[in-house]
C-alpha cells in the first residue's frame, strides 16, 4: 500500500508529518478556547440569570 | 437583506452556527480525499522524484499565507470605515491560522529545497518575504495581545495588517518582480498556461479547497470564540461595576 518514495522518503514524510502536527495542533487549539469560552459564558449569564 | 447585518453579532452566531459543521466536514472530506489521493495514487516526477508529493501541502499552505493576510486586511478595513466589530474580531481570529499556514509553508518549502536545490534556505525574493510575512503575523498577534482596550488594538492592528499587506503582495509577486533566486515561477495562475501537469493538478484543487474550507471553519469557530470571551468581558465588567 505504501508508494515506494525511494531516496526522498525522509523529505516527504517529515513534510507530511509536520504538516498534518501543526494542522492538528491549531484544530485541537482552537477547539479548546471555543470550549471554555463557551463555558465562561455560560457560567456568567447562568449567575446573572439567578 | 444585506451583507451587515452579519455584522450583528447575534446573527452572525446564529448563522456560523449553522454552517460551522458542514465547512468542517467538507474541510475534512476534501483534505482526506486529496492528500490520499496526492500520496499514493500519483506517480513520481521526471525530474524531482517523489518529492513532487511535497506540492499538495505546500501549494495550498503557501496560497492560505497570503490570501489569508488579505482577508484579514479587507475585515481591518471594513473595521476602519464601518467599525463594525465583527470585523475586528474576524481579522483577530484569522491571524493564528496565517501564521501556521505561513510555517507549513516556510517548512514544507525548506523540506522540498534542501534535495532539489542543495540547501535548506536561501536569501531569495519570495523566501525572504515570505519570512517577513510570517513576522509580520506575530507581530500582528502580539500586538493584540499587548494592548488592553479591544478597540484600540483593533485601530492599531489594523494600521499594522495595512503595512504588512506590501509584504504578501511581494510574498504572491516577488519572483515576478526579481528575476533572480532560486524559487520557480508561480505554479497556479489564472492568466498563465498551466504549468502543472494533470495528473499532480487534480488532487492539488481537492488539497486547495480543503484548505480553503479549513480556514473558513477555523475563522469561524475562532470568530465564534472571540465574540463569547468579548462578551464575557463585558458582563464582569458590569458586574464589577454594580
Amino acid at each position: 500500500m505504501m508508494p515506494d518514495l525511494g531516496r526522498y522518503a525522509d523529505a516527504v514524510l517529515s513534510a507530511y508529518a509536520a504538516t498534518i502536527a501543526l494542522i492538528l495542533l491549531l484544530v485541537i487549539f482552537s477547539w479548546v478556547q471555543s470550549r471554555r469560552a463557551k463555558a465562561a459564558l455560560k457560567e456568567i449569564e447562568d449567575r446573572r440569570n439567578g | 437583506m444585506s451583507l451587515w447585518e452579519y455584522a450583528n453579532p447575534v446573527k452572525f452566531m446564529a448563522l456560523s452556527g449553522r454552517v460551522l459543521p458542514w465547512t468542517a466536514a467538507l474541510s475534512a472530506i476534501c483534505l482526506v480525499v486529496g492528500l490520499i489521493w496526492g500520496f499514493f495514487f500519483t506517480p513520481d516526477d521526471f525530474r524531482q522524484g517523489s518529492t513532487v508529493k511535497i506540492i499538495y501541502l505546500h501549494v495550498p499552505s503557501a496560497l492560505m499565507a497570503i490570501n489569508v493576510w488579505f482577508m484579514m486586511l479587507v475585515t481591518s478595513l471594513i473595521w476602519i470605515i464601518r467599525r463594525h466589530h465583527i470585523s475586528a474580531l474576524a481579522a483577530k481570529a484569522a491571524a493564528p491560522i496565517g501564521v501556521v499556514m505561513t510555517l507549513i509553508a516556510l517548512i514544507t518549502g525548506a523540506i522540498w529545497g534542501q534535495p532539489m536545490w542543495g540547501t535548506w534556505w536561501v536569501w531569495d525574493p519570495r523566501l525572504t518575504s515570505f519570512l517577513i510575512l510570517f513576522l509580520f503575523y506575530l507581530g500582528y498577534i502580539a500586538l493584540w495581545a499587548a494592548i488592553e482596550d479591544n478597540d484600540t488594538a483593533a485601530d492599531l492592528t489594523s494600521i499594522l495588517c495595512l503595512v504588512g499587506s506590501v509584504f504578501a503582495i511581494l510574498s504572491r509577486y516577488a519572483v515576478n518582480f526579481w528575476n533572480q533566486g532560486l524559487h520557480q515561477g508561480a505554479s497556479l495562475s489564472l492568466d498563465k498556461e498551466k504549468n502543472v501537469a494533470d495528473v499532480f493538478y487534480q488532487p492539488l484543487l481537492v488539497c486547495i479547497a480543503g484548505f480553503v474550507l479549513l480556514f473558513v471553519a477555523l475563522m469561524l469557530l475562532r470568530t465564534r470564540t472571540e465574540i463569547r470571551a468579548r462578551r464575557t468581558k463585558a458582563l464582569l465588567a458590569r458586574e464589577r461595576v454594580a
